[in-house]
């Protein structure tokens, strides 16, 4: 959540590592990586 | 001059504190640990305006609560140490999450001054910052810095000595709590009247959050702790009812929402296209295909500037510490005849184990050099994020593969910097269980053992035999990895994956330069004072009791009777008698071998001949017996009988050098050990070696060349093992190579261990489990190849296949979802 996971936040999916866990996000302007397991618990709406 | 000003630089990680901080202080710093803990502390000082500041760089956290070590590190020098000035060190490009932290210290009331560094990359991204708006918001003296390009710094020295002077200058922003502040008041209102020394309003926010550094606060400071915890229970749990929401998540949000408005108010520009210059290169250096090629390529380039040119720099500096060497030698008492005072081998002892650590050095200045490019460049998390999910599957992490790569993965790394690389796993499993495999893999000092068993035993398939011991390493060490996290380190704390991606920088080379200079002379600090003890220690385990006066009295009478017969070679007419009687041979043959000291390595006729003249000036008479001229026939005769008595003499020193060996208490130990290390193949003197390897394990070959003594010196040590009769063959030495592979970490790895597992119980465990582990394989090997029918060659490759299997086997094992229930908090998130 110290790196910007907050209600209301636009992230944007950038790529899948090359063994296609974890995933490369970017979030306030900056990029952060995360593994799916832990990505799951983030709530998204679609835009 | 007044008292220097304290002051402290906190911040978010990768917002470029530790470029502020040189910058600020220049050279003058110092590197050295928070008592008690593991997390590193930098201190230096500089001056301004006639005030001496001096700075403490805390330890980069994204967050001030006490979740990690680092947090509560930079917490308590805050709330204990209490600054005169704090200067918040903050991403620019990354307002809001810099603010959220800025914040929290600002409700520490601390005195803050905020420096908004890389203003430079906010620019490039098309945004415009109003430093005075932000400033007038938060109360609180703002500077704008570009610590890479020494932008700013007279303004943030400015900014910081000036803050100092008039420390009342809280900040006046508040964050705004919603409906909590009411309960928050309530706690604040219980604490009235106790006697602590931080602020209670920020005490009160801490307690609705339930942080455990707090309760700490009020457990030692409280006399009835009992009352305060309750009413912070009560109000959290009517808020938590009330709104449905933790409240440190709800207080989280808060902060980030306050940071939100601030950044929206001073930010004059229409869109943040956010860091699409990393995207860009994340999109080739992350790539699916080329990502892996790219990483591939990093690490050969590691490999071959620390390896290949480090090697090539370490050739000069050996020469020179000979040099040294030999300069000390020649103060001591000269050595003896067939025995050297003890003082004179302790200090070849010494000086030898010194030298074969020291030579590192040029290899350790590169490799952290490298280190620091890696790290500054942004390129490090990268390499993480590429393997995370390999790693992952035998309870590593991503951050993991530097520290393997370090300690040798294919092979001639070094464990101490692999250990030492640790640090930056925030998942403290992951880390424990790396710091216990990356001995395993083949450092630099293994090789030369591996190498004289493959050309001894292997020679017809050297290629492949090396190419086994290289891999085989990390199939081994990745089952020890997820066998030692799914059990012993099941408990251990571990941490969800969330990593940040900093943006990419083109390293500073000052930067890298003092970077690579201050990591190995820690290296230096710590670890050679302790290994200069040690190795104390092991001489005096293989010295003593010593040789037995009936065995020296032997071998007194033997060398009597050789220089008789040499006597009687030269004849008693020969002109050289005189001067070779009693005394004189003594003198005689060292006067030799200080000729031949002087001589070693020089190459140039002129200078040679320069050499010459020096001894011939000391002592006319022995230097014609070293170059005898045509005519002088005695002289010949002496050289050529001196050939064959010298001879003898060496023989009888490296005798008795084996039987001190073999009767010193490290030699009883080896030979108390064979009734175990039989089945793994190894007679005493191997386990001997083995022992004394531990000191540093380069000493292992020479320790077996003193064992393996041979009548013909010409002989090279491989075939001297290989034909000394103890019926060793390739499948002894495929065993003692498994061993040498998976042996105890060296000392100064040992220390490494210690020092970054933070305890010695975790140093003992890694001596113990990795020496069981290697008697097992190695027994597991040779007792089992044996009983097989198989030769070297064959139980190589059974084992290799054995250790791909188990890998693969234990990598798919997933043990139950027993991760702990992920809190409320990152749910939320």
């Amino acid at each position: 959540m110290d790196l910007g996971f907050h209600p209301g936040v636009r992230a944007k999916v950038l790529r899948n590592a090359p063994l296609l866990d974890p995933v490369e996000i970017m979030i306030n302007g900056s990029l952060l990586s995360i593994r799916h397991e832990e990505a799951r618990q983030v709530e998204v709406d679609s835009q | 001059m007044s008292k220097p000003i304290l002051a402290a630089l906190a911040g978010q990680p990768n917002a470029g504190k530790s470029t502020v901080f040189n910058m600020l202080t220049g050279a003058r710093q110092h590197v050295a640990n928070y008592p008690g803990v593991t997390v590193e502390k930098k201190a230096g000082a500089f001056s301004h305006d006639g005030r001496k500041v001096d700075l403490i760089d805390l330890p980069g956290t994204y967050s001030l609560t006490s979740y990690s070590l680092e947090e509560r590190v930079a917490r308590d020098f805050i709330i204990n140490e209490n600054p005169a000035v704090i200067a918040n060190i903050l991403d620019a490009s990354n307002l809001r999450r810099g603010l959220a932290f800025s914040l929290q210290l600002m409700e520490l009331q601390a005195p803050v001054v905020l420096i908004c560094n890389m203003m430079d990359v906010v620019e490039k991204r098309g945004v415009q910052l109003d430093l005075t708006v932000l400033s007038k918001r938060l109360g609180i003296p703002v500077v704008g810095t570009n610590a890479q390009r020494n932008e700013g710094v007279t303004q943030a020295a400015d900014a910081i000595v000036d803050l100092a002077a008039d420390a009342l200058r809280a900040a006046t922003i508040q964050v705004d709590y919603g409906p909590m502040l009411k309960h928050i008041d309530n706690i604040e209102t219980a604490l009235q009247g106790t006697q602590v020394d931080v602020p209670l309003r920020w005490l009160a926010i801490k307690l609705m959050e339930n942080d455990a550094g707090a309760r700490d606060i009020i457990t030692n400071n409280v006399a009835s702790p009992g009352e305060i915890f309750a009413t912070a229970a009560q109000e959290r749990e009517a808020f938590e009812k009330a709104h449905n929401i933790d409240p440190e998540v709800h207080a989280a949000h808060c902060r980030n929402e306050t940071a939100e408005i601030l950044a929206k108010a001073c930010i004059k520009s229409a869109k943040d296209r956010g860091d699409a210059f990393s995207d860009r290169i994340d999109a080739i250096v992350c790539h699916r295909i080329m990502g892996p090629l790219v990483m591939l390529g990093v690490i050969l380039l590691l490999y071959y500037f620390a390896i290949d040119i480090g090697y090539k720099l370490t050739e000069p500096l050996i020469g020179a510490l000979l040099n040294i060497k030999g300069e000390i030698l020649s103060l001591l008492p000269p050595a003896g005849i067939i025995e050297d005072p003890v003082v004179r081998s302790l200090a070849v002892w010494f000086m030898d184990s010194m030298i074969a650590l020291l030579t590192y050095i040029p290899i350790f200045l590169i490799l952290f050099g490298l280190i620091a490019i890696l790290e500054d460049s942004g390129y490090m998390p990268r390499m993480a994020f590429i393997l995370d999910r390999l790693f992952r599957n035998y309870g590593l992490h991503g951050q993991s593969t530097l520290p393997l790569i370090l300690g040798g993965i294919y092979m001639g790394g070094c464990a101490v910097p692999g250990v030492m690389a640790t640090k930056g796993i925030p998942d403290e499993r992951a880390r424990l269980a790396t710091i216990l495999i990356v001995p395993m893999m083949n450092c630099l000092a293994k090789v030369p053992l591996y190498v004289l068993l493959v050309s001894a035993f292997f020679s017809q398939t050297k290629t492949l035999a090396m190419f086994f011991i290289s891999t085989v390493t990390i199939f081994m060490a990745l089952p020890v990895a997820k066998i030692l996290s799914v059990t012993l380190l099941k408990d251990r704390e571990t941490a969800p994956f969330l990593m940040e991606m900093p943006t990419y920088h083109i390293p500073m080379l000052r930067t890298v330069v003092g970077r690579a200079i201050e990591r190995t002379w820690l290296f230096l600090k710590k670890i050679v004072t302790i290994v200069a003890a040690v190795s104390v220690i092991i001489f005096a385990l293989l010295q003593y009791p010593g040789v037995s006066q009936e065995k020296m009295n032997m071998y007194q009478t033997r060398w009597d009777k050789a220089v008789a017969k040499f006597e009687k070679q030269i004849g008693a007419d020969n002109t050289y008698a005189d001067a070779l009687r009693g005394d004189g041979l003594g003198q005689f043959l060292l006067f030799a071998e200080n000729y031949k000291q002087a001589r070693f390595g020089v190459t140039d006729q002129a200078k040679a001949n320069q050499v010459f003249e020096q001894f011939q000036q000391q002592n006319p008479t022995f230097a014609a017996l070293l170059k005898p001229a045509k005519t002088d026939l005695s002289a010949k005769k002496v050289k050529r009988s001196m050939r064959r008595l010298s001879r003898t003499r060496k023989r009888l020193r490296l005798n008795m050098h084996k039987d001190r060996l073999n009767s010193s208490f490290l030699g009883q130990l080896g030979e108390a050990l064979t009734p175990v290390t039989q089945y793994a193949g190894f007679d005493a003197k191997v386990n001997i070696s083995l022992l004394a390897a531990f000191a540093a394990k380069e000493s292992t070959v020479s320790t077996l060349g003193a064992l393996y003594t041979s009548e013909n010196a010409q002989q090279g040590l491989d075939s001297r093992i290989k034909d000394s009769g103890t019926g060793f063959t390739p499948l002894h030495a495929l065993a003692l190579m498994l061993f040498m592979a998976l042996y105890p970490p060296c000392l100064a790895t040992s220390i490494m261990v210690k020092i970054q597992s933070g305890s010695w119980k975790w140093m003992g465990f890694s001596i113990c489990y990795q020496m069981a582990l290697a008697l097992g394989v190695s027994t597991l090997v040779f007792s089992g190849g044996r009983l097989l029918g198989f030769n070297g060659f064959q139980a190589m490759w059974a084992f290799y296949a054995l250790a791909v299997a188990v890998t693969l086997v234990t990598g798919l094992y997933k043990p139950s979802p027993k991760t702990k229930q992920l809190t409320q908090k990152e749910i939320a998130a």
